[in-house]
């Protein structure tokens, strides 16, 4: 198969790779990028672990062809943290322990990101509709439910975080 | 395998019509990578369609709106004039899969799956939407509901892809509203489903109503004698008891791991009548 060249913007920065036709974005971020935070839980679009922003909309990288990144813009969970400061949902996870293999994590991360920028005070029941589509076998999400208001609870400046 | 990335129609129709083989179109990916990953096909050639002039807009048009073939269940989610004037073809598309999936998933490609439980596509037929076909001999237009031709097969030629949906235009007090029953609370395959379009005159009589079940037959099903049973009432007990009992008999399922024959017959009846209710509300309708 011949490999296509591809121009993208990642995490704000120009990218170019070379991939082969049918492959996937998830594996062109992990195996050419060195961008290891998308996992790979399923392949099929059911886990979300894989989960990135396609041009502001939340996708899952396994169900993109890396051939569809040229021109597009990109943002990964290696965008999230600004250098060595996390994203207020980086440590309302690890203060809340809402992880514990972690390899959810990243794309639960995307995903809620995703969801607090369209909605910075979601309630519960639409925060667990919204991330329906990351799956975790580890925490129950109980957990995650709570560090995600906690984080959306302080990016809003409100003073009773949870 | 090849990738493609048209960026007119007309060349898209060229290269899905001279490729010999195996030639699929990539809208949103959500069935097409699944299908690739499990090894169910190996395409010779996908194109992707996403770079062609309009297919990522929703236009007015003609008092109603015309979809792109790539436009997601998340944008068009977040078109308030679509959603105000077809909420059953919105809540069908939108049920769809997870988050992740709404962002690239498309009405189109559901459409052109063709499976017997895609959620967008009830919805579709009950709304009379049409589809706008690009092909060899240019743009020709065709109901929704001549589409699907069986599990896994359309009416498409070689050579064909659909472009748009034209979502028509509605009079005042119209509405529609779809239903499906799965096992569970989120993202799973229709068991059986219905939807129901409604229009309603001033006292709130039903003048015209369109009935279409999915997941019970090997393509949707648009149930007339339901509609008729609507037509001419306020959606009160005698007309939804006959429109469940038309939906029911207009059933022709399957027994599979996800329901029997029995049930989804039962089922479809139900769907119908809740769905005719809530269409009924919707388009301002007492009683």
């Amino acid at each position: 198969m011949k490999s296509l060249q591809v121009s993208t913007t990642i995490n704000g920065d120009a990218a170019e790779f070379l991939c082969a036709p049918d492959e996937t974005l998830l594996d062109v971020l992990r195996n050419r990028l060195g961008l290891t935070g998308a996992k790979e839980g399923c392949g099929t679009g059911d886990c979300g672990a894989c989960s990135v922003m396609l041009n502001g909309r939340l996708v899952c990288s396994c169900l993109v062809l890396g051939a569809e990144a040229e021109g597009a813009e990109i943002a990964t969970i290696e965008g999230l943290a600004e250098g060595d400061v996390l994203h207020p949902l980086q440590q309302a996870f690890i203060d809340h322990a809402a992880l514990q293999c972690g390899v959810c994590t990243p794309g639960i991360l995307v995903a809620a990101k995703a969801l607090l920028d369209r909605d910075p005070d979601p309630s519960d029941e639409a925060l667990r509709y919204w991330l329906a589509g990351n799956l975790c076998r580890c925490t129950g999400y109980d957990k995650i439910i709570a560090a995600v208001q906690a984080a959306a609870a302080e990016m809003r400046g409100a003073r009773d975080v949870a | 395998m090849r990738y493609a990335r048209p960026a007119t129609a007309a060349e898209a129709v060229t290269l899905l019509g001279q490729q010999a083989g195996i030639v699929r179109v990539l809208g949103g990916g959500t069935d097409l990578l699944v299908q690739m990953r499990s090894g169910m096909i190996e395409p010779d050639l996908v194109v992707d369609i996403k770079h062609i002039p309009g297919i990522n807009e929703i236009r007015a048009e003609a008092g109603g709106f015309r979809v792109g073939a790539a436009v997601s269940g998340a944008a068009l989610g977040d078109h308030a004039g679509v959603c105000a004037l077809w909420p059953g073809v919105a809540e069908g598309f939108q049920l769809i899969g997870s988050t992740q999936v709404q962002g690239r998933a498309t009405m189109a490609g559901n459409l052109c799956n063709a499976s017997p439980a895609g959620d967008a596509v009830p919805a579709l037929v009950a709304a009379e939407a049409v589809a706008r076909i690009e092909g060899p001999e240019g743009a020709r237009d065709c109901p929704v509901a001549a589409i699907p031709a069986g599990p896994g097969r359309t009416t498409l030629k070689k050579g064909e892809f659909i472009s748009s949906i034209l979502l028509p235009a509605r009079p005042e007090r119209a509405s529609d509203a779809y239903l499906r029953f799965i096992p569970r609370t989120e993202m799973d395959i229709a068991v059986a489903s219905c939807a129901v379009s409604l229009v309603l005159d001033s006292a709130g009589t039903i003048t015209v109503a369109r009935v279409a079940l999915g997941a019970v037959a090997p393509t949707v099903v648009l149930v007339e004698a339901g509609a008729s049973a609507l037509v001419g009432s306020k959606a009160g007990v005698p007309a939804l008891a006959a429109l469940a009992a038309a939906a029911s008999a207009a059933c022709a399922p399957i027994d599979d791991k996800r329901g029997t024959i029995e049930f989804r017959t039962e089922v479809a009846g139900v769907l119908a009548r809740r769905a005719a209710e809530t269409a009924y509300a919707r388009a301002g309708g007492r009683k």
